[in-house]
């Protein structure tokens, strides 16, 4: 089984706070970390190699620290990995985010199986994992919490829904996004850090994956961010405090009065 | 260079702030961009008052967009039932296509679904296109997918709505590929710009620290996928009707599909499913054992709601996954959110905080939760939480 695992490096953490004097965001020192559920899919990655043989391959596209990204995945057992890195493609949304991904995946050409995070927690969008699937036209299951079965050319998981789970069959090769629920991620070993210092990591530009240049970055990205803010805050809410009694028949009667219950 | 600072800047760090990537600095006086940190995001531009900052990119640019007309929504069913996130879009639909003065359509893709199409109809659809195949009785993204795309080609809506659901959130986003168009996330709020026509969709990002208005401007169909409960029904209207379509240009291309569901396995039966009750009553480390959970069902059972968890609760074993609250797990937005014993760490904020209302029960004045509660009660979740059960009962029993 030949594993590629989709990563991207994120702010360690997403609690951008707001400078109440200038209405401002906040965010000194923060550190950068492989985004949250990427650990997940690293670690079931590196399961089925355990268990089927074949190698682990990470990728990311980012600036050039990502390359620290990448070394992480390295030092917890991934066997290679790529970096796309270019000036070229700063800017992307989700649509060309997918379309570099899957032109240096197409490069990479032997994989039966890719594996993304469910989201990113900076962008938020779980979009880039079907969007990489739709370009190499391979089918996707998303928000896996299970893998119950591999064999050549197939796969058999289970997929996190509203009401419970559902249990799908593919072939390969496939894309899978996966959730927290599938596995608890392990730590670095020691013969994963000296191998992720001296690994050499394979660095890609657009050039490198053939990419149509309208394709990538800012020009090829259909949806543009036209503006942030901070979310209105709710207005001061009402503390309660004293005999207990007392505070939930006064809770009680204002939520009647307001028809909240 | 592609962001660029003109002569104009006066230092004043307003883009310096702005910055959600820590991408530019102030230096002597001057705003100058980390390329290698800078992701063109664009937040810097508006947020500069001296016109200081261009970027000067010219995007690819790919639909006629007079050609395209109409308001989509995207009505997912489970077991032939129309889900109720999309009578909320049609709610939010009506609205943009009266102001862009075009009709709303619902698309439906099932087996034996035709039944529903008279409810969407009450809900606010002029027209509903029905595909209705028996392979299409569940959800497969590849068939869902291709049916759709060939759907946006042939009839050009300008704007496609679904829930940012479980399907939705697989779905669209192989659509928008195929469709060859942008696609703006679980979006909270939806408008039409006056001055250009375009979809203004806002939505939170960063864990729901910051929110962002996404414009797909030069592509059509603009999509969005919206978060539930956010828009409102429009009361259903029984005299209206409408125009069916059915479609039944299909071929076995369009059904055929690599992923085949071989068991569909519903575990909520017995409770409520999280991100459809109307009260959540959540439990966080403050109830301190497994067992004290049940008080929290005796109150969820009187106010016909369910139970939820913060990630401590879950991860002690008290509760499963399926019931956790918050970044990492589930995202909610009920008419009433009840925090139990939960301190409010950001986590577990941005997945609830955009409930309707809020009340936390803690004994630390201090606590965090409060700082988003509508009704904050200071006091022990044991003497208060059953208070309120009893209360209550007696109340809604009249
Ligand atoms: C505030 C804000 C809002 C945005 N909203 C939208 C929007 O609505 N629509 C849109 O199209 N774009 C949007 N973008 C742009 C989007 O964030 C970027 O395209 C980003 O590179 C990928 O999206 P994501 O972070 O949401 O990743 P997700 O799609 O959430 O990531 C899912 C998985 O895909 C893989 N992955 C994601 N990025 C990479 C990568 N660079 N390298 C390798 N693997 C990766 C990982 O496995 C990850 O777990 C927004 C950007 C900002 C700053
Ligand atoms: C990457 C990441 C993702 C995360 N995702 C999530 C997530 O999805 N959901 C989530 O919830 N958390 C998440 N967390 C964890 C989060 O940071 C908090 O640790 C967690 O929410 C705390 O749970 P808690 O409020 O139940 O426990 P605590 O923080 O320990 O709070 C317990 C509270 O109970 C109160 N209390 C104690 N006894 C009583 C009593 N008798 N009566 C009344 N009040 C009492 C205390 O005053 C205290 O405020 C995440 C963290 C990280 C780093």
């Amino acid at each position: 089984m030949n594993i590629l695992v989709c990563i991207k490096q994120v702010p360690e953490t997403t609690d951008v706070r707001i400078n109440p004097e200038t209405n401002t965001l906040v965010r000194d020192g923060v550190q950068s970390i492989v985004n949250p559920f990427d650990m997940y899919a690293i670690e079931e990655g590196i399961r089925i190699r355990e268990k089927h043989g074949g190698k682990v391959t990470v990728i990311t596209m980012g600036p050039p620290q990502a390359e620290n990204a990448l070394r992480e995945a390295v030092s917890l057992g991934c066997d290679e990995a790529v970096l796309l890195t270019d000036r070229a493609f700063a800017g992307a949304d989700t649509w060309a985010t997918s379309y570099a991904l899957s032109m240096a995946i197409r490069k990479i050409k032997d994989f039966d199986i890719i594996i993304c995070g469910k989201q990113a927690i900076d962008g938020d969008t779980a979009q880039v994992g079907p969007g990489i699937s739709t370009f190499l036209d391979i089918p996707q299951i998303t928000y896996v919490k299970k893998i119950e079965d591999i064999k050549p050319g197939f796969i058999r998981v289970e997929r996190l829904t509203e009401e419970g789970f559902t249990a799908i069959e593919s072939s390969l090769p496939v894309l899978l996004t996966v959730v927290k629920e599938i596995n608890e991620p392990r730590l670095p070993s020691l013969k994963g850090k000296m191998k992720a210092k001296s690994l050499q990591i394979a660095k890609w530009t657009a050039v490198d994956i053939g990419a149509n240049p309208e394709k990538i970055g800012l020009p090829g990205s259909p949806t543009i961010v036209n503006r942030i803010f901070t979310p209105p805050k709710k207005a001061g809410g009402r503390i309660m405090k004293g005999d207990a009694v007392q505070i939930v028949t006064e809770l009680v009667g204002e939520l009647r009065e307001k028809h909240i219950v | 260079m592609p962001l660029m600072v003109n002569e104009k800047c006066i230092g004043c760090k307003l883009c310096e702030k702005a910055c959600p990537f820590d991408a530019i600095h102030v230096v002597e006086k001057l705003a100058v961009v980390d390329l290698d940190k800078c992701t063109l995001c664009g937040a810097c531009v508006p947020a500069c008052k001296f016109d200081a900052l261009k970027i000067d990119v010219k995007r690819r640019g790919a639909a006629n967009k007079d050609d395209f007309k109409g308001v989509w929504v995207f009505a997912e069913q489970k077991k032939g039932k129309v889900q109720s996130v999309a009578f909320e879009l049609l709610g939010a639909g009506r609205k943009l296509a009266d102001v862009r003065k075009s009709e709303l359509c619902a698309v439906l893709l099932g087996k034996d679904v035709t039944g529903e199409t008279a409810r969407l109809f009450h809900k606010g659809a002029d027209k509903v296109y029905v595909v209705d195949r028996p392979e299409l009785e569940n959800f497969l993204d590849e068939p869902y997918a291709k049916i759709l795309d060939k759907l946006v080609k042939k009839y050009k809506p300008e704007i496609l709505l679904a829930g940012a659901s479980t399907i939705g959130r697989a779905l669209i986003p192989r659509v928008a590929i195929l469709s060859n168009t942008g696609l703006t996330a679980d979006c909270t709020g939806l408008d039409i710009d006056p001055a250009t026509g375009n979809l203004l969709q806002t939505r939170p990002a960063f864990g729901g620290n910051i929110m962002a208005t996404i414009l797909t401007d030069l592509h059509r169909p603009q999509m969005a996928t919206v978060r539930h409960k956010v828009m409102k029904e429009l009361a259903p209207d029984t005299s209206r009707t409408g125009q069916v379509i059915d479609v039944t240009d299909i071929d076995a291309a369009d059904l055929s599909s690599r992923t085949k569901i071989a068991n569909i396995v519903d575990e909520l039966e017995k409770t409520v499913n999280l991100t459809e009750a109307d009260v959540i009553v959540s439990g966080g480390r403050g109830l301190r054992a497994p067992e004290n959970f049940k008080m929290l069902e005796e109150l969820a059972l009187v106010v016909g709601g369910a139970v939820g968890a913060s990630r401590a609760a879950v991860d002690s074993g008290w509760m499963p996954y399926s019931h956790q609250v918050g970044q990492t797990g589930k995202t909610v937005c009920p008419k009433v959110y009840i925090a139990c014993g939960i301190s409010g760490a950001i986590q577990h904020l941005v997945g609830m905080q955009s409930s309707d209302v809020i009340i936390a029960i803690n004994k630390d004045p201090d606590a965090p939760i409060f700082s988003v509660a509508n009704y904050g009660i200071v006091g022990d979740v044991f003497e208060v939480v059953p208070q309120l059960t009893t209360k209550l009962k007696e109340v809604l029993k009249k």
